[in-house]
């Protein structure tokens, strides 16, 4: 389990001395409350990766990792509206309420929010298709992804786009790919773009280890490194590329090596703590030296999309067992348990808001129309110089392009 | 004056501006007898743009160092440095792929390929990360790129480096295609293609670098920017129709006078942009002439005379008064052998037999062997 330490003005000496103290405090629950209010905000706590980092030509970071009551507290909400947003689409995806394609990202919410806490929003995140989590990451609303789904108005691409291309240019998302590996070299692209615009932000280009075997990501790793780019590639590997295990893939599943020249470090990508260490570091070794590769040890509960019941290609004691192991939002609530930051109650509460927010964002998206017709020659160019578009049949419907 | 019309027109903030007929009429007017190879059209468009805009960059195989590969970008590395002049490895995917993204944050690329044969290897970069972009994302992500390079068939060069890419790339929503022929064309697409906010695919041809063209100073001026989706009437006529775009515009006008001389008046349209294509131009014209042959190079299953021919039918086929002729390259691979080669790509010859047979001037071919 997680070692800890409370470190505060009044230094400890050692675990032992603390652990009574803190153990006897938990008795009283108004000194807890006060104690947690006062340790929410400038209260930095130092908790140790569940696992070491493993490197690649590089000096790994330490397990150590600074946080605080508040930004764990941050971590769980987050993780848990992701999780709750997921598994409401499911539901949607079978009410056929959502259609085509639809991969969720529920068992990974520790990489997209990992990885927020580590950077800003002027830094910029490229991913493939399981994008509805990253999205929420990077400053989008529920009613954008529910609407988005169904295909409506208040979606985030006006229901033009669907599951897979979600965007937030202004917060730095750039989608929402829907051709595995395609993203990588795109990213790479954004890297050299913010080097070019002498930005001092940083690129993070996530894919799947299906991804991983693509050529083009080699091209561009190539690219990247020769030119001292940006860029830090992100390989959720969650161990499945849609029905083929990563071991009938690749010849050498350890794809933090995989960039030979380019440095790499594994990752839990379970233990949000041990995601925010990695991009941190990942961020300041890019800003310096270029590319860099991350892989994050990860696992997806559901199927590879609603189409995939994700159990003929492994056991459903496999994924019960990484359910019970090693799942994101619950390691954080045994941390925050534990480190008196907040009751059982206090989180279920939590958790209650967040499937009340999530219901409302269904019912207000339910509510948007789906877009106009006219809609369907809108936003084919920047500037269409009037020139005609047509429909199916192009003696009923034509339209001149803005 | 002129120079800043233009660039206003070819901006597109202000649609449906009809200046053509003055425009027209001017650009007809050729008092400089300056010449100018397309070669240096081009080389003169990317450096004045690249002056202009700081965030226009230039990518590709050999574009640096060894002054590009047809030596279009001669100089352009030692004037601008590597930073804005990149040499890439071959490695098509990835470079393109890395553009486009550039794209996405806000610059203005001009990807090279050495011919766009190789830009097979891209093509998923250009139609899916780079055309449907803007409509994917209702407007938020915009691909500002240019992909430019020679297309078609060169001398002798075989199967996997003749291809024409018009009819593929035209045929894709959210892409521009623009296919210039003289240096004119060259200087004004090229410019407009890079001022353009959206992915421009701007087909070029190899044996069209070394040829010259008279330029006026209006041309050499650096805003002269042709307008995007508006083809040009080369040559005026009356008898039939003939529509071409690149190498095949010079084979058309050398076939328009060796039927002048048998009394019939061809009109000869250069197309210029390939999305979007000047249907209006081309029906008014056969509205005018009745007869209609088009010319391209490419394969002609699903071609860009394809499009032209049932476009015709579609808007003014009461103005038809014969077939609709095609000429097109030969629906097999690009041999080697010379002969062989002259057979596979259209000839003069061949644009003057469709035009008479248009014209009912000719006793049709019997099929051969």
């Amino acid at each position: 389990m997680a070692v800890s330490r409370l470190a505060s003005s009044s230094s400890s000496s050692g675990s032992s001395l603390v652990k009574p103290i803190s153990a006897a405090l938990s008795f009283t629950s108004s000194l807890r409350r006060s104690l947690s209010s006062s340790a929410d905000d400038s209260t930095t706590l130092t908790i140790e990766t569940s696992l070491p980092f493993t490197s690649h030509n590089c000096d790994p970071p330490s397990r150590a990792v600074e946080t605080s009551p508040k930004e764990l507290m941050s971590f769980f909400r987050e993780m848990a509206l992701m999780r709750r947003m997921e598994i409401a689409a499911d539901s949607l995806y079978k009410a056929k309420l959502i259609r085509g394609f639809c991969h969720l990202y529920d068992g990974q919410e520790a990489v997209a929010v990992g990885m927020e806490a580590a950077i800003t929003k002027k830094d910029c995140i490229i991913t493939a298709y399981r994008d509805h989590c990253t999205f929420l990451g990077r400053g989008g609303t529920l009613l954008e992804v529910f609407a988005e789904l169904m295909g409506r108005q208040a979606g985030c691409s006006k229901g033009k786009g669907g599951s897979m291309h979600f965007y937030k240019k202004e917060n730095g998302f750039y989608g929402g790919h829907g051709i595995v590996g395609a993203q990588i070299p795109l990213g790479c692209g954004l890297a050299f773009a913010q080097k070019y615009s002498k930005d001092e932000t940083v690129t993070f280009a996530s894919y799947g280890d299906g991804a991983a075997n693509q050529g083009q990501l080699f091209e561009a790793l190539n690219m990247a490194a020769l030119w001292d780019l940006p860029a830090i590639l992100v390989c959720e590997n969650n161990h499945y590329g849609m029905g083929t295990a990563e071991w009938r893939a690749a010849k050498s599943p350890a794809y933090y090596k995989r960039g030979d020249y380019v440095p790499g470090l594994k990752v839990d990508g379970m233990d949000v703590l041990a995601v925010k260490q990695a991009c941190k570091f990942a961020k300041e070794y890019a800003l310096k030296n270029g590319p860099l590769i991350l892989e994050m040890d990860t696992y997806r509960y559901h199927g590879h999309s609603m189409s995939d019941p994700g159990s003929t290609y492994r056991t459903r004691d496999e994924i019960s067992g990484v359910r019970q192991e090693r799942d994101p939002v619950e390691r954080v609530r045994k941390l925050l348990t534990s480190h008196d930051i907040a009751s059982e109650k206090e989180l279920k509460d939590i958790e209650k808001e967040i499937r009340k927010a999530v219901d409302e964002a269904i019912a207000q998206a339910k509510e948007s129309p789906m877009p106009e017709p006219s809609e369907l020659f809108t936003n084919v160019y920047v500037k269409g110089y009037g020139v005609e578009s047509f429909g199916a049949d192009r003696k009923e419907v034509r339209a001149r392009l803005p | 004056m002129w120079g800043v019309l233009r660039q206003k027109v070819c901006a597109g903030g202000l649609p449906g501006m009809y200046i053509r007929p003055a425009v027209a009429a001017f650009r007809n007017y050729s008092s400089s007898a300056k010449q100018m190879m397309v070669r240096e059209a081009l080389n003169s468009a990317l450096d004045e743009e690249m002056s202009a805009d700081h965030r226009v960059f230039l990518m590709g195989e050999e574009v640096g160092e060894y002054q590009g590969a047809y030596k279009i970008s001669k100089g352009l590395l030692e004037k601008y440095g590597p930073e804005r002049v990149l040499d890439t490895p071959i490695t098509e995917a990835g470079f393109t792929g890395i553009g486009v993204g550039a794209a996405y944050y806000g610059l203005r690329p001009v990807v090279e390929f050495m011919t766009f044969n190789f830009s097979m290897q891209a093509i998923d970069h250009i139609i899916n990360s780079a055309a449907k972009s803007n409509y994917m994302s209702a407007g938020q992500i915009s691909v500002p790129i240019v992909f430019r390079g020679p297309n078609g068939a060169a001398a002798g060069v075989g199967a996997q480096h003749s291809q024409c890419y018009a009819a593929w790339y035209g045929s894709c929503p959210g892409l521009k295609v623009l296919s210039p022929y003289s240096s004119e064309d060259a200087r004004g697409l090229l410019k407009a293609a890079i001022r353009d906010p959206d992915p421009v695919v701007f087909l070029e041809n190899e044996l069209l670098y070394g040829e010259s063209f008279p330029v006026s100073d209006e041309v050499l001026d650096s805003s002269f920017c042709l307008p995007i989706g508006k083809a040009k009437i080369e040559r005026e006529g009356k008898d039939v129709t003939i529509t071409a775009y690149s190498k095949m515009v010079g084979f058309a006008l050398k076939a328009a006078e060796m039927l002048s001389k048998e009394g019939i008046s061809a009109e000869v349209i250069n197309l210029r942009s390939i999305r979007p294509l000047d249907r209006s131009t081309i029906n008014a014209s056969v509205r005018k002439t009745n007869r209609l042959v088009t010319v391209e190079e490419g394969f002609p299953q699903h071609g860009v005379g394809a499009e032209i021919c049932t476009s015709v039918i579609e808007e003014s086929f009461g103005y038809l008064d014969a077939p609709v002729e095609r000429i097109a390259g030969a629906d097999v691979p690009m041999p080697y052998a010379a002969n062989l080669e002259r057979m596979a790509v259209p000839q003069v010859e061949d644009i003057v037999r469709a035009a008479k047979r248009a014209c009912y001037r000719s006793v049709p071919m019997a099929a051969t062997a």
